[in-house]
């Protein structure tokens, strides 16, 4: 099957791995991960307040380029799953935003008929668990995760707001620990998964931003975990900044190396 | 602050916003739970009755409202249906939209970057620090 996929600015630079093994497992598990047209960076944030237009115009292009294909919408990065979703929230639910957001991409050069929600957005954790299953992933494992201990780390974007992601439950989150258990490994859970790893404010205080990180680390390490694994190029930055002692991995490249499609990824690469 | 001044700047928190601060009743969960509690002079529960007041410049002039994560712990933690980082936000917003009110510009930049740093926390600093 086809969906159309929302890489996202980092997954080009610095988080080309993400994206690597994200495509390369979809194909394995028979799915096409379908760029979306002429997509714009997403703008890493979602900006909460419902006069803010503009930034969010880029969602609701990658929006309308779904509905058109009549695809569902995926990205693999939190950030931009949460900016795509939020804004998909807010413009299905807040009739004066959808009027503004679409008075603005009425003077596009090509224009779309105008937008008022509709499409489904989900994370790439949702597409293993709710489109492809964890059994058929499960089926298709090559070189099983046998006796390592990881620790899934959620952080803040891909569950919060709980009420407009809908993930899982915002408190005790288990999609990345069955996907895990998918792919014959253990998994640690432990209190820090859910909380913040600092964020954008690294830029603001580097060392509290860290300094968050650190105690997600040192959270996982204490519960007897190996490595860390994560959907965002932020958090990994900020883990592995931070001083821990585990490695943080991004969930695709495990699941690439487990299908056993990983050097047939790296050999392709762009 | 004139009191007419005070009045317009809560309006516009709460219509940014869309939080009706006479929900909180001051359990202080936002604050317990906030990564960043320690880093801010005004905790997210002062943020929330702070603007209840219409006692706004105190916060505009304070530096705590950049060192909010927007993790959302609070909001998602509010057993009332606060949410607190939205208030943050507004305010946030109310002073960076002002002339010469960013907090951050382009030129910062440069010197807090590494090579390892992802483009994401450039993007997203810039988009919560400067309009």
């Amino acid at each position: 099957m086809k969906v159309s996929y929302f890489p996202g600015c980092t997954l080009r630079t610095k988080a080309v791995e993400l994206d690597r093994y994200a495509r390369a497992s979809a194909k394995a598990l028979g799915v096409e991960l379908c760029e979306v047209d002429d997509w714009q960076c997403c703008g890493g944030v979602f900006v909460s307040a419902k006069d803010e237009i503009a930034s969010k115009l880029s969602s609701v292009r990658a929006l309308v380029c779904a509905r058109d294909r009549g695809t569902p919408l995926v990205s693999v990065c939190s950030a931009c799953h949460n900016v795509i979703k939020q804004t998909e929230h807010a413009v299905s639910t807040d009739v004066t935003f959808a009027e503004r957001v679409n008075n603005y991409m009425a003077q596009d050069r090509e224009p779309k008929a105008p937008y008022y929600g509709g499409v489904k957005v989900i994370h790439y954790l949702e597409l293993l668990r709710d489109i492809i299953g964890f059994d058929k992933i499960k089926a298709a494992v090559k070189n099983p995760l046998t006796g390592k201990r990881i620790a899934a780390y959620y952080g803040c974007m891909l569950l919060r707001p709980g009420k407009v992601m809908e993930l899982d439950d915002v408190e005790n989150p288990k999609v990345m620990e069955q996907l895990i258990t998918a792919l014959g490994g253990e998994p640690v859970v432990y209190p820090m998964r859910n909380e913040c790893c600092g964020g954008y404010t690294l830029l603001e205080d580097r060392q509290a931003a860290l300094s968050r990180a650190a105690e997600i680390g040192e959270s996982a390490a204490g519960h007897g975990a190996d490595m860390i694994v994560t959907a965002c190029p932020l958090c990994k930055y900020n883990l592995e900044k931070s001083g821990g002692e585990l490695p943080t991995v991004y969930f695709t490249e495990l699941l690439a190396e487990t299908l056993g499609v990983k050097e047939e990824a790296d050999a392709d690469k762009r | 602050m004139q009191t007419r001044d005070k009045e317009l700047a809560k309006e516009q928190i709460v219509r940014m916003s869309g939080v009706d601060v006479r929900k909180c009743m001051r359990c202080g969960k936002c604050s317990g739970t906030c990564p960043s509690y320690d880093e801010m002079e005004y905790h997210p529960h002062q943020f929330v009755y702070m603007v209840e007041n219409g006692d706004i410049e105190t916060l505009m002039k304070s530096e705590s409202a950049y060192k909010c994560l927007s993790c959302f712990a609070c909001v998602d933690r509010c057993p009332r249906g606060v949410e607190p980082a939205k208030i943050i936000e507004a305010l946030r917003l109310l002073v960076i939209r002002k002339k010469d009110g960013n907090h951050m510009t382009a030129d910062d930049i440069p010197a807090l970057v590494d090579d390892d740093l992802p483009q994401q926390a450039i993007v997203s600093a810039l988009r919560k620090y400067s309009k």
